[in-house]
């Protein structure tokens, strides 16, 4: 085959890879996870203005997060994670007279705590190479004006391929429903020029919504801010255009290695070998008739 | 909980340094949680279709050669199992559609990044003449019609047989996606195994030649495709030796070896060698299809196989960027 798969792949330019060629913003998310309390006010404002259905009050028994992973009903997602590290000595406190961790008694020199909380509000990426998008053999995964991947309700027939195709593990099927669904990016409040119901709710500002480049700029501001005051664990993920993904719609500061927040560490979208993986079948296909050819020749027994 | 969570990381994994050949094992996660979302797919419904899939394409192949060098059973046998292993395809893939009234909706677009849509159209372009040659060929009717549609579906046979190799690579699935150079390969081969096992069974011995070859150089290629991505996957080909998928595998090579011998050798003579040696073979086909659909449903429910890997190849690019 030689035709140029690349160019049927989600090019580098939403929105114009939706056939917006007028220049328009991207539009995404940049959730910085420095400033998130965990109250998540994200995940009940998600549900109730896409009217995403409960899917269980499950006890997952293992952290403050009773949520789990992102899914089918379940679009934006507040990981909570609570590390053992030690405290940082030469940052100065305030002793506000609140109870401490420790016993009474314990601690004389107002330690601090050797526990630290990293909560973030996990949510789709909108891949600038989305592999939902590529694999979806309906057309019902579209790229929006505003550079987004929206599933079609009404186009989706259920085949699945977008959920093992994913490498966040986002997309995924409903299964009293069978169609695939995931975060839209509020498409409706967009259209209509309002703020995604997940930011407009963030009490803290973790969740900032607005055009890419001006949030990309924001969070590398922040990102120096941060190292400049010694955390240097802080780092983003997803900001970088050249990863596999070729960088995501929705990006975020981090506080350590992505893995444990649950997400990938180095995500590739799987079509880039898509062109190769199509060369192989070709030859494999080839040889299947011709080693079937050559079976009929020779003798008859 | 917490400690839970900083134990995975007990022997220092991600820590740069000395690494040996095999990439560090020990990795972080969210308390174990999968990365990935596994695939939704029923495996009765789409590890049937891959078997089902690639016996309906290859046995295309034989009945097209078979009607060419005027071998009737072989061409029947081969005509009737394409059209019964395609249409038990077509059920599985429609019953496994979460909205089986759309399946319409597959030919919606021609997408060629997207290797379902290609097969759908490839399916759509097989399914006519594959039914045509074998009613043709049942009914004794429209002989030259169905000379026509068997040619036809015996070159767009492989097509069938082949494509479903990307279907599956084509994901973030760990164990699918690194085989993807061979999966093609592998399935070819099995699915030649599929239809020479067929071709045994019915077709008198006289006939079943090409069946007899064709199974040994399915299972050939079978066995020699499957380490061959087995070693280059590295640690996640682990799912296809452990568990479920591992015991699939294991019997799926012991069924395909066995079955190209009894029914590949002795089956030249003995019309009982050449049934028990293709229903080997058929069973080992499906057993490679299984396990394979398996071992990649397990690698996507273990953060493991999707952050092992990862890591390996941000030490590497970290590495070849110091060294540049």
């Amino acid at each position: 085959m030689s035709f140029e798969l690349s160019d049927l792949l989600s090019a580098d330019d939403p929105p114009g890879d939706g056939g917006y060629t007028d220049g328009r913003p991207r539009y995404g998310f940049f959730t910085d996870t420095s400033v998130c309390i965990g109250c998540k006010a994200c995940e009940v404002a998600c549900k109730e203005w896409n009217f995403v259905p409960e899917d269980g009050l499950n006890f997952t028994g293992m952290s403050y997060d009773n949520t789990g992973t992102l899914g089918a009903d379940t679009w934006r997602h507040v990981a909570f994670v609570e590390q053992r590290k030690p405290a940082e000595k030469e940052k100065e406190t305030v002793d506000l007279g609140l109870p401490s961790f420790s016993k009474p008694g314990e601690g004389p020199d107002g330690q601090l705590s050797e526990f630290r909380w990293l909560m973030s509000s996990d949510v789709c990426k909108h891949c600038t190479h989305a592999a939902c998008l590529d694999v979806c053999p309906t057309g019902a995964l579209f790229r929006t004006e505003f550079g987004t991947v929206v599933v079609q309700p009404d186009i989706c027939n259920g085949c699945g391929y977008c959920v093992p195709a994913c490498p966040y593990g986002v997309i995924d099927q409903r299964e009293e429903d069978g169609r695939a669904w995931k975060c839209t990016l509020c498409y409706d409040r967009l259209g209509a020029g309002m703020t995604p119901a997940c930011a407009q709710a963030c009490p803290t500002q973790s969740i900032q919504f607005g055009e890419l480049t001006e949030l990309q700029q924001r969070a590398d501001d922040r990102l120096a801010t941060l190292h400049d005051r010694g955390v240097p664990e802080a780092r983003l993920y997803g900001r970088d255009e050249d990863d596999g993904v070729g960088g995501n719609g929705a990006f975020f500061l981090l506080l350590d290695e992505p893995e444990v927040y649950g997400l990938p560490p180095a995500p590739v979208v799987t079509t880039r070998d898509l062109s190769s993986m199509w060369k192989h079948a070709g030859v494999a296909a080839a040889t299947l008739l011709a080693g079937l050819a050559v079976s009929f020749l020779g003798r008859r027994r | 909980m917490a400690e839970q969570q900083q134990q995975r990381r007990r022997r220092g994994g991600g820590r740069r340094g000395e690494q040996s050949m095999v990439p560090d094992a020990d990795f972080r996660s969210y308390y174990g949680l999968p990365i990935l979302n596994p695939p939704r797919w029923a495996a009765i419904d789409i590890a049937g279709y891959l078997f089902l899939g690639g016996l309906a394409g290859a046995s295309s192949v034989l009945a097209a050669g078979a009607e060419l060098t005027n071998r009737p059973a072989l061409a029947m046998t081969g005509k009737v199992g394409a059209l019964v292993a395609i249409s038990g395809s077509a059920y599985g893939l429609v019953h496994d559609l979460g909205r089986p009234a759309r399946f319409v909706n597959m030919l919606r677009v021609i997408k060629p990044s997207s290797p379902m849509s290609v097969g759908s159209w490839i399916l759509s372009a097989y399914g006519p003449p594959a039914g045509l040659a074998a009613i043709t060929a049942v009914s004794g009717r429209f002989t030259g019609i169905g000379k026509v549609a068997t040619i036809t579906a015996g070159l767009v046979g492989p097509a069938v047989a082949a494509y479903t190799g990307v279907l599956i690579a084509d994901t973030a699935v760990p164990t699918w996606h690194e085989g993807f150079r061979e999966l093609p390969f592998v399935f070819v081969g099995s699915a030649a195994c599929a239809a020479g096992g067929l071709g045994m069974i019915g077709a008198p011995v006289a006939q079943a030649s090409p069946a007899r070859r064709a199974a040994l150089l399915g299972a050939t290629l079978d066995v020699v495709a499957t380490k061959r991505m087995e070693r280059r996957m590295g640690m996640v080909a682990e799912p296809l030796h452990t568990g479920t998928p591992g015991k699939l595998m294991r019997a799926a090579e012991i069924l395909t070896v066995t079955g190209a011998l009894v029914g590949g050798v002795l089956g030249r003579r003995s019309r009982v060698a050449a049934v028990l040696g293709g229903a080997a073979l058929l069973a080992g086909s499906a057993c490679t299809r299984f396990g394979i659909f398996h071992a990649g449903v397990e690698s996507a429910k273990d953060p493991k196989y999707t952050v092992v890997p990862q890591r390996e190849r941000l030490r590497k690019a970290a590495e070849a960027e110091q060294h540049a």
